[in-house]
């Protein structure tokens, strides 16, 4: 607990109703969408602006107390959980979109926007802001920043840190550090937006972001293609890409995702085939048409036994239907999910599926396996029941195996969800000794009290 | 100590339902609390995580725990919403009753509860002496939306509320039992509290149409009420008291269907009713269970059962446009949300809008709006900022507790916008006209 004259000094700087000590409330940010153990923090903070957010990490610097920054808690990776003892720093109350600029293809926002409503207030503009991951209805861009995150158009549109312009943000000890610019170009000092995006809020903490923007395409074309084999899916999944089209989505579903997803869903899915390709197309419209041809054609000859293209905006809303319920189908299932994100060469998705097979078998658990294939970043849910001790040993060690294949198959251990406190001891598995010393030595010299979302990434 | 391990072994009974969260967060997208207070304890993965906390024997605090628990409008927009689809109204309702066995029941709530609501009969007596003797606190302040505040300090606050009706409906048709007509249909029909006792001409309106509509009534005397407030608050034995009380009252009656015009009523007596009444004789178990299938909200009836059709309608620019709110209890908890929207595009009279967020809640959660008028009335506000952005002169509901919350939030903007039943602005049609 937080007590006294500190106590006073947070509740000066932030308002009695923007800090909560009560045990109960504090339980309520001891944990996030990770299935790991909460940890308990002294203190829940919730600046309203930029100058009580630096004197709060100020004030916490003073008094070696660890530091948190909380979004919407939508982390996979336990990212979010505190350090016990810490302070939670609440961003919900530094929700501005401050600018978005239609001339210079801009936004400047502050942490706490939620990504769904930035994304409709720039479309609102007639702009784009791709990065659309899963929980964009909740995530803040500050949380998808620091964890840099990803979505289902990253195929084409790249993830959160591609559209980074710049930052501002508090270093360790609250004092403002600036990097990037709301220029197309800027060499000026060091890249220090590349070492915070994906920080996982070890780093700094973000004050203000600047977006990059793109006018939206024009046109888009959704179709289904369905495939006996799994083999026969990826092989389509390459030769897409070696014909030079970069769909905008390019999404997977094995047979268990799909079975699952028609019997809650009843979209009229073929229950029989072994998988399912969701592939959408966009940009000028005659290029879609275009491509949209090549693409059926391609399906075809690699075997595709059956192929639907989305007619009109309702049939390609229920194409997208049966993906997006896919985790919510599967999540039905069991009391526990384990959504996991290694990511393989695309080219590696054959070999890595055979592997997800082996080790459900092997572990005799359920995996449902779906994602984004066009950029190998596979999502293998194992559905099960974290009260069951004996069983969660065996997910425990088919996670290590998933690693295990994916880094044998020249893949990493996140593609999108982040290291945080779930992945931190494989970290050096995928890397080397040195790395895991280097990027230590980094957090050692710009955090030396080590209050920055300690444990996360890099380990204690 | 001792008595933790008590409480925690009591919450055993709904562990299975809470392992079903996976902390996923979605449910902050479509809280009307946490919207306003952005405050974890205030949404539902906060509050399961809090219960399962006190199971887990993780902390020892049922009092704070209680009292986030009660932070919560039951409007199941979470549920509606998840992903994992844990069934989160029934775990809250669930866990009220075991915090509230454990603790014991607020005093001026067991009062109230047990001395008043439990007993039909004195209830109605209270209230009919309330609305004698009410204008002496109260002065009008909206003739159009008909609303009053009080003269003088008073545990109301700055509410604009609706007065008790001078005649309520069981004073004006203590009863009514009249067999079919040309519908071939008989239906008991459960006017609820605040109709009854507030909105009585919702209550005369629905009697008339359905006479229109040759179907037979009957209203038994002496109803009590759906058990909701008991409930909400954990009360379950008084909730039992009156299930069993209104069971009696209905017995018997060889009733197609049940109809009440209140999207609460409807909603406790078709859900709460089969899931958690306690006690119950297997026979009167069926009962239950058998009248929850047949329960109807009134709009749903005329639709799909009674398939009445449109008016002739004028000219667009003649008519009033109107926008509907969906009550929680109708489109969240039971999916209804199209009937009473059919009802109002059938208007001769009226040209049907849709509003913005028509969805979200209104705010007003029963008792929640006593303990928490600060947060309801935040809630409130942006459904009336919604309701005055569409332009519309009426809006219509389905529930009179929306209606109850929704005018004062009107009435405190100064807006000359009414707020009417779905049912009377049908009835309104019927006068005069037939349906064409």
């Amino acid at each position: 607990m937080v007590t006294g004259a500190l106590l006073k000094e947070f509740t000066r700087l932030v308002g009695a109703n923007n800090v909560f000590t009560h045990e109960a409330d504090r339980l309520t940010y001891s944990y996030d969408a990770a299935v790991l153990t909460p940890v308990m923090p002294a203190i829940i903070l919730r600046p309203t602006h930029s100058e009580a957010l630096g004197e709060v990490v100020r004030l916490c610097h003073e008094n070696s107390i660890p530091v948190t920054v909380r979004g919407a808690g939508t982390n996979l990776s336990g990212g979010t959980i505190p350090s016990e003892g810490g302070a939670v720093i609440l961003t919900h109350a530094l929700s501005r979109i401050l600018e978005i600029n239609e001339e210079d293809l801009y936004a400047v926002v502050e942490p706490g926007v939620i990504t769904a409503r930035f994304a409709a207030a720039v479309e609102s503009k007639g702009l784009f802001y791709p990065p659309d991951p899963g929980s964009q209805a909740v995530s803040t861009l500050g949380g998808n920043v620091a964890e840099n995150a990803g979505g289902l158009r990253g195929l084409k549109y790249g993830v959160t840190g591609d559209y980074v312009m710049g930052l501002e943000f508090f270093d360790s000890q609250g004092n403002l550090v600036k990097t990037g610019s709301r220029t197309v170009k800027c060499v000026t000092g060091y890249n220090l937006g590349a070492l915070l995006v994906g920080s996982e809020g070890t780093l700094g903490v973000f004050d203000k972001i600047i977006l990059k923007l793109i006018p939206p395409p024009a046109a888009r074309k959704s179709m289904m293609a369905t495939f006996s084999q799994v083999q026969k899916a990826s092989e389509a999944v390459a030769a897409i890409i070696a014909q030079r089209i970069v769909p905008a989505t390019l999404e997977f579903m094995d047979n268990f995702t799909l079975r699952t997803v028609e019997d809650y869903s009843k979209v009229g899915l073929p229950i029989e085939a072994a998988a399912l390709l969701l592939v959408e197309l966009d940009g000028h419209r005659a290029q879609v048409e275009d491509d949209a041809q090549k693409v059926e054609s391609i399906c075809r000859s690699s075997g595709a036994t059956n192929l639907r293209v989305a007619q009109d905006d309702s049939e390609r809303d229920k194409v997208w239907e049966a993906r997006r319920t896919a985790l919510s189908a599967l999540a039905k299932l069991r009391p526990t999910v384990v959504l996991e994100d290694a990511t393989v060469p695309r080219s590696k998705i054959p070999a890595m599926m055979q592997a997800l097979e082996e080790i459900s078998r092997k572990h005799a658990l359920t995996i449902g396996t779906f994602g984004h294939a066009g950029d190998g970043n596979l999502h293998p849910t194992i559905l099960t029941d974290r009260r069951d001790k004996e069983e969660w040993q065996r997910v425990e060690a088919a996670i290590h195996d998933i690693f295990d294949h994916a880094l044998t198959l020249g893949g990493t251990l996140s593609g999108e969800h982040g290291i945080g406190l779930a992945k931190s001891h494989y970290l050096e598995k995928e890397t080397t000794r040195a790395t895991l010393l280097y990027s230590r030595r980094i957090k050692n010299a710009l955090d030396p009290k080590n209050i920055l979302n300690p444990g996360k990434i890099i380990g204690e | 100590m001792q008595d933790m391990r008590k409480l925690a072994l009591l919450l055993r009974q709904i562990e299975d339902q809470l392992a079903v969260c996976m902390r996923c967060g979605m449910c902050q997208s479509v809280c009307p609390v946490f919207a306003e207070t952005g405050r974890e304890g205030d949404v539902a993965r906060g509050k399961l995580a809090l219960l399962d906390g006190l199971l887990q024997e993780m902390f020892q605090d049922p009092t704070g725990v209680d009292d986030r628990l009660m932070r919560c409008l039951l409007c199941g927009s979470c549920a509606t919403n998840c992903p994992s689809g844990v069934k989160v109204l029934d775990i809250f309702i669930k866990a009220r009753a075991i915090i509230t066995g454990y603790r014991g029941l607020n005093p001026f709530k067991k009062f109230i509860f047990r001395n008043m609501l439990a007993k039909p009969h004195l209830f109605h007596k209270v209230l009919e002496w309330g609305s004698k003797f009410q204008g002496f606190f109260a002065r009008p302040v909206n003739e159009l939306l008909g609303t009053s505040c009080a003269r003088f300090l008073s545990p109301l606050g700055h509410r604009h509320f609706h007065p008790l009706a001078r005649e309520p409906l069981h004073r004006a048709v203590p009863s009514v039992d009249s067999p079919p007509g040309s519908s071939g249909l008989r239906v008991g029909f459960f006017p609820g509290c605040l109709v009854d006792n507030i909105f009585p001409q919702v209550g005369h309106t629905a009697l008339k149409v359905l006479h229109h509509h040759g179907v037979g009534v009957f209203m038994a005397e002496n109803l009590g009420c759906c058990g909701i407030p008991a409930l909400s608050s954990g009360d379950t034995d008084t909730f039992n008291t009156l299930v069993r009380h209104n069971l009696q009252s209905l017995q018997s009656r060889d009733l197609d269907y049940l109809l009440t015009p209140c999207a609460t009523c409807t909603s406790t007596i078709k859900k709460l009713w089969p899931t958690m009444a306690e006690g119950l004789l297997p026979e009167e178990r069926l009962r239950v269970e058998s009248l929850a299938e047949r329960t109807l909200d009134i709009s749903q009836f005329l639709v799909d059962k009674l398939k009445v059709g449109a008016f002739l309608q004028g000219e667009e620019g003649d008519r009033v446009p109107v926008t509907y709110h969906d009550p929680c209890h109708l489109r969240k908890s039971l999916g209804v949300f199209q009937q009473p929207r059919m009802i109002l595009k059938a208007s001769s009279r009226y040209l049907f809008k849709e509003m913005a967020e028509a969805d979200w809640c209104c705010g007003c959660g029963g008792s929640f709006s006593l303990q928490h008028y600060d947060i309801s009335e935040s809630i409130g506000r942006r459904k009336r900022d919604n309701i005055a952005a569409s332009g519309c002169g009426v809006v219509a509901t389905s529930c009179p507790a929306c209606m109850l919350h929704i005018s004062d939030m009107l009435s405190q903007a100064r807006d000359q916008i009414a707020v009417k039943h779905v049912l009377e602005l049908y009835g309104e049609c019927l006068e005069g006209e037939n349906p064409a």
